[in-house]
Order: C-alpha cells, then sequence, then structure tokens
C-alpha cells in the first residue's frame, strides 16, 4: 500500500502533487459548490486548454498560457452577459465548446497531436517535475491564504450577492477574486491531472462534503480529505493495474461522492 | 440648491436635523437610467416606521434598493444619515425580498445568522462575546433558538424566512430596509416579527417596510402609497383613505367605528 511510492520517486512526487492539488481544489470547490459556479469552473477548465496549446506551440510555459485563457474566458463570458440579454450559462456553453474546439485546432498543428492534447486533457501526474511542485506549493498556500482572509465576503456571496453589498462588501471585487481563485486552481492543477479532470476534483470532493457536514470550515477540510484519499488510491491502482493514473483519481473522486450519496439516502430512509 | 439639484447621488440632507436618518428630496428612482417613480419626498426619523405600500412593480422594492445603495439613484438627493446610500453598511440592515431557489444554503441556522455581525467585524475582526449574545438573542427574538444547529435547507419556508429576519436583527442596525419580510410567514411568525420590530424601535431604530399589507402598514407611523408614483405620503389616518386605495390596489377601506375596514371594489378599475 505505501512500498509504490517509497521505492519510486515519481510515484511519490505524484502523490504530494496530488495532495497539494487536493488541497487547492477542497478549498475553492467548496466555494463553487456553495456559490454554484460550478459551470464556471467547467468554463474555465475548458477554457484554459487553447492558451495552453499556443504555450507550447511557442515553447513557453503552459501556465503563462493558461492564465491568459482564463482571462480570454472569464472577460469573455462578462462581456456577453452584460452586452447582451444572454444568461451566464448560455455565454459559458457557447465559449467552452468555442475555446474547447480553437484549443484542438491549435494543438492539431503539433507533430503529437494525440500525445500532446491527452496529456493537456488529462494531465501527467506521473511525470511531474520538482519545480512544478514548488509552483503548485505556493499556488495551494496563496489559495488557503486569500480564502482565509476573504471567507466572510465569500459566504456572503453565496449567502446573497445583494445581502455581500449592503454589508459592506463590494460584490465586483469578490466576485472577480472568487473566479480568480477558480482559476489559479485549474491553471496549477492542469499539469498534474488536467484540464479535464480538474473539474472532477473541483466539484467531486466539494460535493460529497457538502453532503455530511453543515459548517464551511468542515466542508473545506472534508473535500480536501476525500480528494487527498482519492489522489492515493487513484495511484495506487494505477500502479497496479496500469490503468491511467489521471482517470483513475477522478474516477475515485466521483465514486466517493456515490458512496456518501448512497449512504446518505440509506440513513435518511431509515430515519422516515 | 437649484445647481446641486442637477447632480444626480447629490448627498447633502436639506434638512439639518440629526434626529433624521433617511432624507429624500425631488429623488428619481429606477432602473438603467429609465425612472420608475420621479420626485420622491421622503423623511425618517429615528425610532419611526414607514411602510411602504404598492403592489408588485409599484416600486417599493426599488426605493429600498435605491436607501441601501444597491442601485443609484437617477435624480434628486438621497442622504441616509447625512452620508451617500451604502457608505456606512453596519448601520443598514437590508432584508430582500424572498426567493425560495436562492439564499437555500446547506449551512448552519447560527452561521447564517451570524453573518449579521459581518458588517461590524470587517474581513478578519474576531466576534466578541456580545456579538454571539446578540446572535443568540436574535434566535431567540424569531424563536429559532432550538434549530441553531440545523442546516438551512432542512427547515420550511416560514422558519427560513425567520432565520433571514434574525439575522437582519443581529446586525443591530440603525436603519433597517424590510422587503416583504412577513410574506412567507405564518401567524405567529408574524407576531415575533412585529414584536421585534417594536423592540428595535424602542432602540432607536427606525424602519422601512415594504408590504402588500394595509394591515400591517396602518401599525406603522408613516405610509408611503405607491404606483409608479408616490400616490400618497403621510400618517396612515391620511393616507389609508378609500381613493387612495383605490389609486394603488383597485381596493379600500371603509371606516366603521373606531377602525378600518377593507373593501373590495366592483370591478371597474383597470387593476382588476
Amino acid at each position: 500500500m505505501i512500498e509504490p511510492f517509497l521505492s519510486n520517486p515519481f510515484m511519490l512526487r505524484a502523490l504530494i502533487a496530488g495532495m497539494l492539488v487536493s488541497i487547492a481544489c477542497g478549498i475553492v470547490g467548496t466555494l463553487i459548490v456553495l456559490r454554484g459556479l460550478a459551470f464556471m469552473g467547467d468554463a474555465l477548465a475548458h477554457g484554459v486548454l487553447p492558451g495552453i496549446a499556443l504555450a507550447m506551440l511557442f515553447g513557453l510555459p503552459g501556465i503563462i498560457g493558461a492564465a491568459l485563457g482564463a482571462i480570454v474566458m472569464v472577460g469573455g463570458i462578462s462581456l456577453i452577459t452584460q452586452r447582451s440579454r444572454l444568461s451566464a450559462d448560455t455565454a459559458i456553453g457557447l465559449l467552452f465548446v468555442g475555446m474547447l474546439a480553437l484549443g484542438v485546432v491549435i494543438v492539431s498543428r503539433s507533430n503529437s497531436f494525440t500525445g500532446d492534447l491527452m496529456r493537456i486533457l488529462f494531465g501527467d501526474i506521473l511525470g511531474i517535475q520538482d519545480s512544478a511542485l514548488i509552483t503548485q506549493a505556493l499556488a495551494t498556500l496563496l489559495i488557503l491564504g486569500t480564502t482565509t482572509i476573504f471567507i466572510r465576503p465569500f459566504l456572503l456571496l453565496c449567502y446573497s450577492p445583494e445581502q455581500a453589498q449592503v454589508a459592506g462588501f463590494s460584490v465586483k471585487l469578490y466576485h472577480n477574486l472568487m473566479l480568480a481563485l477558480i482559476a489559479l486552481t485549474v491553471i496549477v492543477s492542469f499539469q498534474t491531472v488536467g484540464t479535464l479532470l480538474v473539474f472532477g476534483m473541483l466539484i467531486a470532493p466539494a460535493g460529497s462534503a457538502v453532503l455530511i457536514t453543515h459548517k464551511i470550515e468542515s466542508m473545506m477540510v472534508i473535500a480536501a480529505a476525500f480528494g487527498i484519499l482519492a489522489v492515493y488510491f487513484g495511484l495506487l491502482v494505477s500502479y497496479h493495474f496500469n490503468f491511467a493514473a489521471g482517470a483513475s483519481i477522478a474516477c475515485i473522486a466521483t465514486l466517493i461522492f456515490f458512496i456518501i450519496f448512497t449512504i446518505q439516502n440509506i440513513r435518511s430512509a431509515a430515519a422516515h | 440648491m437649484e445647481l446641486l439639484k442637477n447632480s444626480p447621488a447629490l448627498l447633502i440632507p436639506t434638512v439639518d436635523d440629526n434626529r433624521l436618518t433617511l432624507v429624500a428630496q425631488d429623488l428619481d428612482i429606477g432602473y438603467n437610467s429609465t425612472p420608475i417613480i420621479t420626485d420622491i419626498h421622503l423623511h425618517l426619523s429615528w425610532g419611526q416606521t414607514i411602510a411602504l405600500v404598492g403592489m408588485n412593480g409599484s416600486g417599493k422594492s426599488t426605493l429600498l434598493k435605491t436607501i441601501a445603495g444597491l442601485i443609484p439613484p437617477l435624480g434628486g438627493t438621497i442622504a441616509v444619515f447625512q452620508a451617500a446610500p451604502g457608505k456606512l453598511p453596519h448601520r443598514i440592515g437590508y432584508l430582500s425580498q424572498f426567493h425560495t431557489a436562492n439564499s437555500i444554503l446547506p449551512l448552519q441556522v447560527i452561521d447564517i445568522v451570524s453573518m449579521g455581525r459581518y458588517p461590524w467585524r470587517g474581513l478578519l475582526g474576531k466576534f466578541t462575546s456580545e456579538d454571539h449574545d446578540i446572535i443568540h438573542a436574535a434566535l431567540e427574538i424569531m424563536g429559532m433558538s432550538e434549530f441553531a444547529h440545523q442546516p438551512l435547507q432542512t427547515l420550511s419556508g416560514g422558519q427560513q424566512q425567520r432565520v433571514f429576519i434574525a439575522q437582519v436583527l443581529a446586525q443591530q442596525a440603525d436603519l433597517y430596509l424590510l422587503d416583504e419580510p412577513t410574506a412567507n410567514l405564518d401567524l405567529a411568525g408574524k407576531e415575533l416579527f412585529l414584536q421585534a420590530l417594536e423592540g428595535e424601535k424602542k432602540r432607536g431604530a427606525a424602519t422601512v417596510v415594504a408590504t402588500h399589507d394595509i394591515r400591517e402598514a396602518a401599525e406603522c407611523d408613516w405610509v408611503m402609497l405607491l404606483a409608479q408614483q408616490v400616490i400618497a405620503f403621510g400618517s396612515p389616518q391620511q393616507t389609508l383613505t378609500p381613493e387612495n386605495l383605490l389609486k394603488t390596489f383597485g381596493i379600500t377601506m371603509v371606516q366603521q367605528g373606531e377602525c378600518m375596514q377593507l373593501a373590495v371594489v366592483p370591478c371597474e378599475h383597470k387593476h382588476c
């Protein structure tokens, strides 16, 4: 159970990277679930794809391209919702397919099309470098710190944007800060679990946590713990059975959700 | 004064009386520069209550939002505690109109009520024992103490509304802006709310309450009848006249000895 992580440095790096992603996703995912921003998280996860693809084409760090993609995505969504009568989910639906397609178009220019695309979409957790771990750790710290400081306006925003505004917390500022945190999580996690699977890590553990606790701090801690559990078992399964690592992690995260969900339903059925 | 009048959102109170919580002169309100009501004159002293009475779409909520600083005034002047709306968040308690779909967070009741203290404590200020006392007192007043640690979404709509009212009460504001606070309450809830309001009034707080309920309005110190214009503003006796109610609702009140009785006018009116 522990041996693969001790005898293979790449497995240990994968475990550490996965744990950092889990902590970041546990915190930000809880905010997403409470605020009802799941679709926005999805949009950002896909929106970064063309940015990463472009960065790869020009030999730049993927993170810079991802950040650019995230900015274009968020900017595009606010532009459409403000300048038309379309709602945010229409804008998101439109842009995320557009950005995903654009990403694929750009990647298709490269010689190793399938490999590159797979790496962006599903991550390369077993090929994580030490430098990526450091970036990952710093980003996770930043997310943890920002959320700790701004938890009150974030909570008020989840409760009611109007109430937040009247309470003296700028809705615009804190909404954008929340989006920035989501973007940051997606940007630094894509190397580990990929742009597609990071969305699963954002939603599944947080969704499970919301089912079993009613305090926001416990939700974040439990979501992170579920994430870490999924990473650990996902890596183990992938090591022993030679499954794709990132996808195994996402599968187990979703499985945890359904186990909790089923237990909850059986318990509430028994209570009635 | 003429010069100043032309600049919208002007904040200089024209009545120099520090017993006044709220002063509006020639106030035009509406969304996106489309006025809904123009030329509102309004002043409210400490410890007084005013009911905004009108049908849906009459401009009640718009006026409350303007006072709360959520939307800018389109013309004229408005001052809340001699400052611009929205500048003194801890002194203004705002309760938005009840919507079943939003605001139902999977959080504990007590955490929702605690949000009422955020305007006082800001981002990182620690809650004092006084804060905790106030939070528990607010729960007690609305009869929700026993539900303190229950998740909000397990409560009925009426109980949730009591929690939202408790949150506003926990703010110990100097001016309350309440948008149809009793719309979803049962009889007991309404009674608790009216008692709570009476308590706040004794403390010196002023209240602006939007309502359809003419009986509730008749209990207030002042009444403003709205139907996309100010139909009447004054004491309940002055304003709740048959002609005015007919203009506001298409229904009327008739005097029967000491008390006023509600009577529906035969359907000639355009509202019918």
